[in-house]
């Protein structure tokens, strides 16, 4: 009942704001025109801030295209990169920013996030990313229960995290679809919203699902998770070709199928529309989430957590299968016991697209830490790995993981102007994000307190204190 | 299988037979002794398990096992002031979990880790291979925890890895015990009055309660008599608080009772630091905590052991986690991003933590006579990128395996001709 109401409402939202609304009268011999579905019924509302063309220069430009540019410059206009270079023609009027003795890198990406939908503090009214009360939830959308005043957000832009994929937890076989935000202070999660950017679906498999359900009517074992994936994927292959043959039949009114929340966005991933996101640590686990994918024509764009995928890395690679990864969490349950601090090296070496990520609100804080941390054992298991390679597990490679590798995720001319200037290498201890610009605009200025967001939930919270 | 035990126990008898004297040499490093300005070019000499010698001049005997250390970083072992290794092995399996005694809910000041300990834990190896070689084996729990152990991470049993026990007990105030409290912090705080006080009751009627003449106590006779060496100052007390009036509330309790407390935790600790300073209370802090994880944890902030540090607080860095207790020195890394000087981030992961917890004669700097537990690293500690090259633990030196190499050996090649894995 409320299902069907709020998709009356957003129907009728969506063709007065399309100037579509069906006339009043009609006339009875005429089939009346098919009424429009909302496209996209919770559009972004972000708009860059204001930013005035900037030139940084003097720094070691970190490209995470291939280069890195000793003394290089890099060039914002409105918003987007507008050049790369050792020396860039800039505009008189640009903002001069003197990097020398600092590092320029993209923005950092995280694929894997839950601030917002397990905001801080954690108490239990913050606990919104977990619709566990059924094994599919592929209806719900994570984007609204994201809160955009966590605090998480913030600290997030102080680790250089420009933009981040909000994500359902993982209790349910289909957890719901996932958005992708740009990290900046908003009041609205639709002023965070990357404009454009696809949905995801959040999948898991293994521990999570069966721990949940398994008194409270399944799935109860790993083969009960598969079977539940598969009736869905079924229902959803039906769902889409219902659509498909209405679409194709002409689009009567009176013939229109009735929606249903759950399968839209399964039929959007196969699609192709919507990316798949799926939770799996083991290794075989991964295995049949892929022959899964094959048998119902989709394709997954990336494993997260994945403390195996160093065991099916092969299997990922032949398939465009990113691995969004820990740096060495291992060993908090079963199916992570076989973690090994290679994981993300011998993933990248095998061909596949390795990704740092985080799952957690401190550690998004230092994915270039993490990195770091990757790149050494990788390095003492004899893989050798350039700055630039694993500068991209945390920028090109989420980028990419997310679709937007043509936005964002590089330091290229044409990209989004999402720009890190550290204060020491990214892949130092040491370092600390000096300055963050998101779509050309200065976010964050670790020396300029006027340039330091803070929460809501922060204000007036510690008296006459700072931070 | 009687003789497959009897090879095990043959087996086991040879691992934990006393090494043959061994004499080693860890020539040319940047010896970071932890008691004076680091020695370029030096060697730490060890001989049975022990350090001998430390500086640039040392001789090295004739047979010495040498170790090549130019242009590398000698450090003490690493310390790691709050874990459960050896205590868990798998977190969300049950039967490995040895770490608190979660069925009883009653106070377990009696409980003592030691006896659970596990040698075998695969824990170890991956956390000694990254230069830790000494870590405090605490109970868990929500109030009064019980007892913890201080551990050398090599060693064939738990009596023999044990460096002290106990080496103090452990106990929580603030949300975590408000249970205890019905609800209350105040509750809690109350009960922890009253136990001491009944502790110290029991200590002047020890034969009336053997007669059963007392009334009743708030706890187990084996309760009272662990907390006889805490009311005497001898056992400290480590309280884990974060709000600043919890551990203002927790060092009011230590000032009635004559306990020596370390806080643990002490998220907003900085708020409170000239109260901490005059107390001589140290604190055991995770560094990488900057969110309001809960309405304690309001002030937490990054440089808390800077802040600390600076108003004359001693400090002891730790992870607080098991798994990845191995990263204390990413720990100590971001410290010093956020103010700690170098010298004392090093300090606070080995020497601090060992005069914390009342081991420095033996523990956490490289000096004649201390135990060997040293670490050669390829540069910067502290680094990220920069590898383990050596790990020596009592003198031994330790091998760069662990199940997780293992596993990344296994795995290095994938051809399904080769997945007959022996």
């Amino acid at each position: 009942m409320k299902r069907a109401l709020s998709a009356l409402l957003l129907a009728a939202t969506a063709a007065c704001a399309q100037g579509r609304a069906a006339p009043a009268s009609q006339p009875a011999n005429q089939p009346s025109p098919a009424p429009r579905l909302p496209a996209d019924p919770y559009p972004s509302t972000y708009r860059p801030f204001p930013s005035t063309p900037t030139l940084i220069r003097g720094g070691t430009v970190m490209t995470a295209a291939g280069e890195v540019i000793p003394n290089g410059q890099v060039l914002l206009v409105d918003g987007r990169i507008a050049a790369v270079g050792a020396t860039v023609t800039a505009p008189a009027n640009a903002t001069v920013i003197d990097a020398t003795g600092k590092w320029v890198t993209p923005g950092i990406i995280d694929t894997h996030s839950h601030l917002g939908v397990y905001a801080s503090p954690g108490v239990e009214a913050h606990s919104d990313g977990n619709e566990a009360t059924s094994p599919n939830t592929a209806e719900v959308w994570a984007e609204h229960s994201v809160w955009p005043h966590d605090p998480g957000f913030v600290r997030a832009l102080e680790g250089g995290i420009t933009t981040l994929q909000i994500l359902p937890g993982s209790a349910n076989l289909f957890g719901g679809r996932s958005v992708v935000l740009r990290n900046v202070p908003s009041r609205t999660a639709q002023g965070m919203k990357f404009p454009g950017a696809r949905y995801g679906l959040k999948m898991a498999c293994g521990e999570n699902p069966k721990r949940v359900y398994g008194n409270r009517g399944g799935p109860a074992t790993r083969m009960g998770n598969m079977a539940g994936f598969r009736a869905a994927w079924i229902r959803a292959t039906e769902y889409r070709a219902r659509w498909d043959r209405w679409e194709e039949g002409g689009r009567a009114a009176k013939d229109m199928p009735t929606r249903d929340l759950e399968l839209e966005t399964l039929a959007g991933v196969l699609r192709g529309d919507i990316l798949v996101h799926n939770h799996c640590y083991r290794g075989d686990e991964m295995a049949q989430m892929i022959d899964l994918a094959r048998e119902f024509g989709y394709r997954i764009r990336s494993f997260h957590h994945a403390v195996e995928a160093y065991k099916v890395r092969d299997l990922m690679a032949r398939d465009s299968i990113s691995g969004s990864l820990w740096a060495d969490w291992w060993g908090f349950k079963m199916e992570a016991l076989d973690g090994t601090n290679s994981n993300i090296a011998l993933v990248h070496q095998a061909g596949a697209r390795a990704i740092v990520h985080s799952d957690d609100a401190g550690g998004i804080q230092r994915l270039n830490q993490e990195a770091a941390k990757a790149v050494l054992a990788g390095r003492q298991a004899g893989i050798q790995i350039s700055d630039n390679e694993a500068l991209r597990w945390i920028t090109a490679n989420p980028a990419w993981a997310l679709g937007l590798q043509d936005e964002t995720g590089t330091l290229e001319a044409g990209k989004r102007a999402d720009v890190v200037i550290w204060s020491h290498h990214p892949l130092s201890v040491y370092a600390r994000a000096d300055r963050v610009f998101i779509d050309g605009a200065l976010l964050y200025d670790r020396n300029d307190p006027r340039r330091q967001p803070r929460a809501d939930f922060e204000v007036g919270i510690l008296p006459g204190e700072v931070r | 299988m009687k003789t497959m035990s009897w090879l095990a126990a043959a087996v086991a008898a040879l691992a934990a037979a006393p090494l043959p004297a061994q004499t080693i040499a860890i020539e040319g490093g940047r010896v970071h002794t932890m008691t004076g300005a680091p020695i370029e070019g030096g060697t730490v000499l060890i001989r049975n398990g022990t350090i001998v010698a430390v500086g640039r001049d040392v001789a090295v005997p004739a047979g010495a096992i040498r170790i090549d250390a130019r242009g590398k970083q000698v450090t003490p072992g690493l310390f790691e002031s709050s874990t459960r290794i050896g205590l868990s092995e798998v977190g969300a399996v049950e039967g490995t979990n040895d770490y608190t005694m979660r069925e009883d809910d009653r106070i377990t000041a009696a409980f003592n880790v030691a006896d659970g300990l596990n040698p075998r834990s695969i824990v170890i190896p991956v956390t000694r291979v990254a230069g830790v070689t000494t870590a405090v084996a605490a109970p868990g729990g929500s109030f009064v925890k019980g007892q913890g152990v201080i551990i050398d991470l090599a060693g064939n049993d738990g009596p023999e890895m044990i460096v002290r026990s106990p080496v103090a007990m452990f106990a929580s105030l603030g949300e975590t015990a408000e249970q205890v409290g019905g609800g209350a912090r105040a509750g809690a705080t109350m009960r922890l009055r009253e136990l001491l006080e009944d502790a110290r009751a029991y200590a002047r009627n020890r034969a009336a309660y053997e007669r059963g003449e007392t009334r009743e106590y708030a706890t187990s006779r084996l309760d009272l008599e662990a907390l006889q060496p805490v009311l005497r100052g001898e056992l400290p007390m480590v309280i884990e608080a974060h709000r600043a009036s919890d551990i203002r509330g927790a060092l009011r309790i230590a000032n009635e009772y004559g306990l020596r407390m370390i806080l643990e935790g002490g998220t907003e600790a900085w708020m409170v630091a000239g109260d901490l300073a005059r107390a001589r209370v140290p604190v055991l802090v995770k560094v990488l905590g900057n969110l309001p994880d809960n309405f304690e944890r309001l002030g937490a902030r990054y440089d808390n052991a800077a802040l600390l540090q600076r108003a004359g607080v001693q400090v002891a860095i730790t992870t607080g986690d098991t798994h990845n207790a191995r990263n204390i020195k990413q720990e100590a890394g971001n410290a010093v991003a956020y103010g700690l000087p170098w010298d004392e981030a090093l300090k606070a992961i080995t020497l601090y933590p060992a005069q914390i917890w009342g081991v420095a004669d033996r523990y956490g700097s490289l000096a004649p006579g201390k135990v060997a537990n040293v670490v050669v690293w390829g540069g910067d500690p502290l680094e990220l990128l920069t590898p383990v090259e050596a790990v020596f633990i009592r003198g031994t030196q330790i091998p760069m395996v662990s199940r997780e190499t293992q596993l990344r050996d296994r795995y290095m090649r994938l051809d399904e001709t080769r997945s007959y894995r022996n």
